[in-house]
């Protein structure tokens, strides 16, 4: 049985992509079977994070319209040998995605092994999003802690609660965890960011992870590998941490506070 | 900075922005599930009472609850305490 995960949020620019990217190599990581499906219909970027854009023949949408057969568009990831994308087609057709074309490419993904499905929605509350979401088991709801995204989150999480599959079949509906991103320690201290706390109470939802704001997530879309990848970032085990969390261990948050500074440090700078 | 930060009274921007969702996003959520026609129904509903009775908007509440699998859409509208000799 293979496990949906969409990657959703409402909001642009809050790290989606970046977040599956991570989510799906660390999962791979651990020895499970995972694909990584981009649902951005038009605006193609997981191929470029996840450094495979020159490897795209065929797509997401080529597999639904019949013009390929699913291995054909599967690449596979160079460093992961259990790691698949599906890029997202750069057509400017809306209607290119359809239910009934989503829900048979996520079976035979489930009956080649896949384990783990992670869909990495559009923003906004569109058909991209809309089906992103509908198949999911779990969703990974990622949050910068500024206002625009907490509530475009809000608005999300109603959205799983009554748009999906899980939610019409009354099954206990789709499991929704939040990932924090661009979590700056420091100003959360001096009181210019909301905390993890403030973000958790607001939304009412557990926390699987906090990225700490790090120039390495930059680095990582240059070089086309994704940010868990480069060991030495805090951006790095903080995925990690994440994907444990998933996995279903229970791990204390790392970099939600600021790293402490010595007596000189704080005297004179820097 | 730090000694002047020490005796600044105003409060932190992320507090501001916690009171400001706590408030939006409940608001939202009440909406939330309900008909898109309600806001319209209700403007309608009050054009009409208007006509006959000099109500104020928020005198008109309409709340659609569920009672034994039913829908039920609860209207109130507070009318102003009538005057004498009319």
């Amino acid at each position: 049985m293979a496990e949906i995960i969409v990657v959703t949020s409402g909001k642009g620019g809050v790290g989606k992509t970046t977040t599956s990217a991570s989510i799906a190599c660390g999962l791979a990581q651990r020895g499970k079977r995972v694909a990584v499906v981009d649902f951005d219909i038009g605006l193609r970027n997981l191929d470029l994070i996840m450094g495979c854009e020159r490897r795209v023949v065929y797509d997401f949408v080529n597999v639904i319209q019949g013009d390929c057969v699913l291995k054909q568009a599967l690449i596979k990831d160079k460093r992961i040998d259990t790691l698949y994308v599906l890029a997202a087609s750069q057509t400017r057709d809306k209607d290119a995605l359809t239910g009934e074309g989503v829900r048979r490419v996520l079976d035979e993904l489930a009956a080649d092994g896949f384990e783990y499905i992670v869909c990495d929605s559009p923003a906004g509350i569109e058909k991209g999003a809309h089906l992103a979401m509908y198949f999911a088991d779990r969703a990974v709801v990622v949050v910068n802690p500024e206002v625009s995204s907490v509530r475009d989150s809000d608005r999300i999480l109603g959205l799983l609660a009554s748009k999906t599959l899980r939610a019409e079949q009354g099954n206990g509906g789709v499991k929704e965890h939040l990932l924090l991103t661009r979590y700056n320690p420091r100003r959360v201290a001096s009181g210019e960011m909301m905390s993890v706390d403030d973000v958790k109470e607001i939304l009412g939802l557990d926390v699987i992870g906090v990225v700490p704001e790090s120039p390495d997530v930059l680095s990582a879309s240059n070089a086309g590998a994704p940010v868990i990848l480069n060991v030495e970032s805090d951006a790095s085990r903080a995925y990690e941490d994440a994907v444990a969390r998933l996995l279903g261990e229970t791990l204390p948050l790392r970099f939600v506070e600021e790293p402490k500074r010595s007596f000189f440090a704080r005297m004179f700078g820097g | 900075m730090g000694l002047l930060a020490l005796f600044r009274k105003t409060p932190s921007t992320a507090r501001v922005a916690k009171e400001r969702l706590r408030i939006i996003v409940a608001q939202e959520r009440s909406a939330r599930g309900s008909p898109d026609y309600l806001p319209l129904l209700r403007r309608e509903l009050l054009e009409v009472i208007h006509k006959y009775v000099n109500v104020d908007p928020s005198a008109v509440q309409i709340n659609l609850g569920h009672e034994d699998g039913h829908e039920v859409l609860e209207l109130s509208v507070s009318l102003p305490e009538a005057r004498r000799g009319r």
